[in-house]
């Protein structure tokens, strides 16, 4: 019996022959991930267990991009908890300042990680590098201390539920729009404690920008981890990047999966996420009239050049509706530098949008958006939740950045073949 | 162990967002993270609830953020334990390596009334409810996981190793 992608790495990490989905394993970990929120606890925790030096110090990431740059005192606090230990203990890959970037950006397009590693991170968006074959995970700040100590953590081994994609996506379709409407069909918890493998004819031809949207989303259908096959698409993009080995794994062919889905992405249109779950979703053409007083551009799901490249397409000679806040979050200041030098951010300004700083503040309601009561946002980032964005009482609407600038444009929610 | 108390009801897909609004993690203080418990779900929650009450959620319970900052106020607000129909998986891995009691039951969300007493007897794995013949069985939890509550935690699991 064959064996699935996600179960090969953990095979590898665990220094297995054999792994089966429900078995409790010890593995080796790649790369530990931690942020200004997360990694402070882990520091207590690791410092409470007698640590007294990280098990590599190339092989732990901490990047100050949650509430930076420093929104309050407290938040200064944290970082400068995170800046002295990664001093103390001469971290490699520790980012803050003019080098920061939303952290599921960042490590990718600097190679720290890479195909074939087994990626922990204190944030739950770390699913994100399944993008490169790669098995990557969230979870908390103990597991995170313990990583950081030993170099090894404990997994259960999921079952992976299998996704065939076919057919050609439409235009402004994009992997945004898959995977919300995945999430749409299986529910927030249609995947839970399992792996989501993504195959088929569309996802051999999909562009890493979209495979990393898609992966970074997993978690929110409940999933331990998103997947994709590495091939020449991901070759591609991390040949140039990495400094280290990397290896590619793929699924046996008489692998064992719980379920496998097809969907035929020739018939989607671009969707959105109504509030207050990600998977509340609906087609475009179902929003109905939907006023929006902010669009938000960015985030670890949607911040990459390629999002902002869509946006300005949209964008340019034209601007947000009068009453729309719109807000572009250029991911790391490799894409801030991009967009600048092929004019996008001209095009922005031009547009009347704000330019932030790589920041995560806006998405999850820190800083540099906050909505108020009975407010409502448009944005390309991964949760909705009850006041997500700030208030309680205001509403987030997931979609895609040319769905977001089409909106920002409209003042409505809409889609680009409106304009 | 034996845990007696009030529930407190919740729906399904609480999730951390709920539990603890990302306004607050500015500060990881139990103390300050405890009186914004569940603020985003029921703002009057931590003037209503008791030290020793239980939370008693649907399906999915901690969706969303990995942060470890939503066991913390839960357990720092002084429910005692939470039970639900299911848990999301890093909120599941947190409150075991952090020491907060988690206990799954299919059935008893829909079966009692809000305000009810109830006791947990995780050694026999039974819920009891105040007042009635009642009983609800816990769904069993994995001995590795036992073995870490047994050690105080994940750090002190890791230590004694």
């Amino acid at each position: 019996m064959g064996n699935t992608i996600t179960e090969k790495i953990l095979m590898a990490h665990a220094g297995l022959s054999e792994i089966s989905a429900g078995q409790l394993i010890n593995a080796r970990v790649d790369i530990a991930l931690g942020n200004d929120i997360t990694a402070p606890i882990a520091i207590r925790e690791f410092r409470a267990a007698g640590g007294q030096k990280v098990f590599d110090r190339d092989k732990v990431a901490l990047v100050l991009d949650h509430f930076t740059p420093n929104k309050d005192i407290s938040s200064a606090q944290q970082c400068k908890t995170v800046r002295e230990f990664a001093a103390e203990h001469g971290i490699t890959h520790f980012y803050e300042g003019g080098q920061v970037g939303v952290e599921h950006a960042l490590l990718p397009e600097q190679g720290i990680v890479l195909p074939g590693d087994l990626v922990i991170g204190a944030d739950s968006h770390t699913c994100t590098y399944g993008a490169l074959g790669a098995f990557a995970t969230g979870v908390g700040s103990t597991d995170l201390a313990a990583a950081m100590l030993t170099g090894e953590l404990w997994f259960k081994v999921p079952s992976s539920i299998k996704f065939v994609v076919y057919g050609k996506m439409p235009k402004w379709v994009s992997g945004k729009d898959l995977i919300l409407n995945i999430i749409g069909r299986i529910g927030v918890d249609g995947a839970l404690y399992q792996a989501m493998e993504f195959t088929g004819e569309t996802i051999l031809n999909l562009p890493m920008a979209d495979r990393l949207s898609m992966a970074n989303m997993a978690i929110e259908a409940g999933a331990k981890n998103g997947i994709f096959a590495p091939d020449a698409i991901t070759e591609e993009y991390v040949k140039p990047r990495a400094r280290r080995p990397y290896k590619f794994y793929a699924s046996d062919a008489d692998a064992v999966y719980s379920q496998v889905i097809e969907i035929d992405a020739g018939k989607l249109e671009p969707q959105v996420a109504f509030p207050h779950l990600p998977s509340n979703v609906k087609g475009i053409s179902q929003a109905g009239n939907v006023k929006i007083d902010q669009s938000l551009i960015g985030s670890c799901t949607n911040g990459r050049i390629e999002d902002l490249r869509i946006a300005a397409g949209i964008l340019k000679n034209r601007k947000a509706s009068s009453g729309v806040r719109l807000i572009v979050v250029p991911a790391t200041p490799f894409i801030y530098r991009q967009a600048l030098q092929e004019g996008l951010l001209e095009i922005f300004l031009n547009a009347d949008a704000v330019i932030s700083p790589p920041s995560c503040g806006a998405c999850l309601g820190g800083h540099l958006g906050i909505l108020a009561e009975g407010e409502r946002s448009i944005a390309t980032t991964n949760r909705n939740f009850v006041g997500r964005m700030g208030h309680p009482k205001s509403e987030v609407y997931l979609a895609s950045p040319a769905v977001a600038a089409a909106s920002a444009v409209l003042g409505r929610i809409a889609s680009p073949e409106e304009l | 162990m034996i845990f007696t108390g009030k529930v407190w009801k919740f729906g399904d897909n609480i999730d951390t967002d709920a539990i603890i609004p990302a306004r607050y993690l500015n500060t990881s203080d139990p103390v300050q993270l405890a009186a914004h418990c569940m603020e985003d779900a029921d703002p009057d929650f931590v003037k209503k609830m008791k030290s020793g009450d239980i939370i008693l959620g649907g399906e999915n319970f901690g969706c969303g953020s990995s942060r470890e900052h939503a066991p913390i106020a839960i357990k720092a607000s002084g429910i005692s334990c939470v039970v639900a129909k299911s848990f999301a998986r890093i909120f599941y891995r947190n409150a075991f390596n952090m020491g907060l009691p988690i206990f799954e039951s299919k059935e008893l969300a829909d079966a009692i009334a809000e305000g009810k007493e109830i006791t947990i007897d995780s050694t026999r794995g039974i819920i009891t409810v105040e007042g009635s013949d009642q009983q609800f069985a816990i769904s069993p939890i994995p001995p590795f996981m036992e073995q870490l509550i047994a050690d105080g935690g994940l750090m002190k699991h890791i230590a004694k190793k």
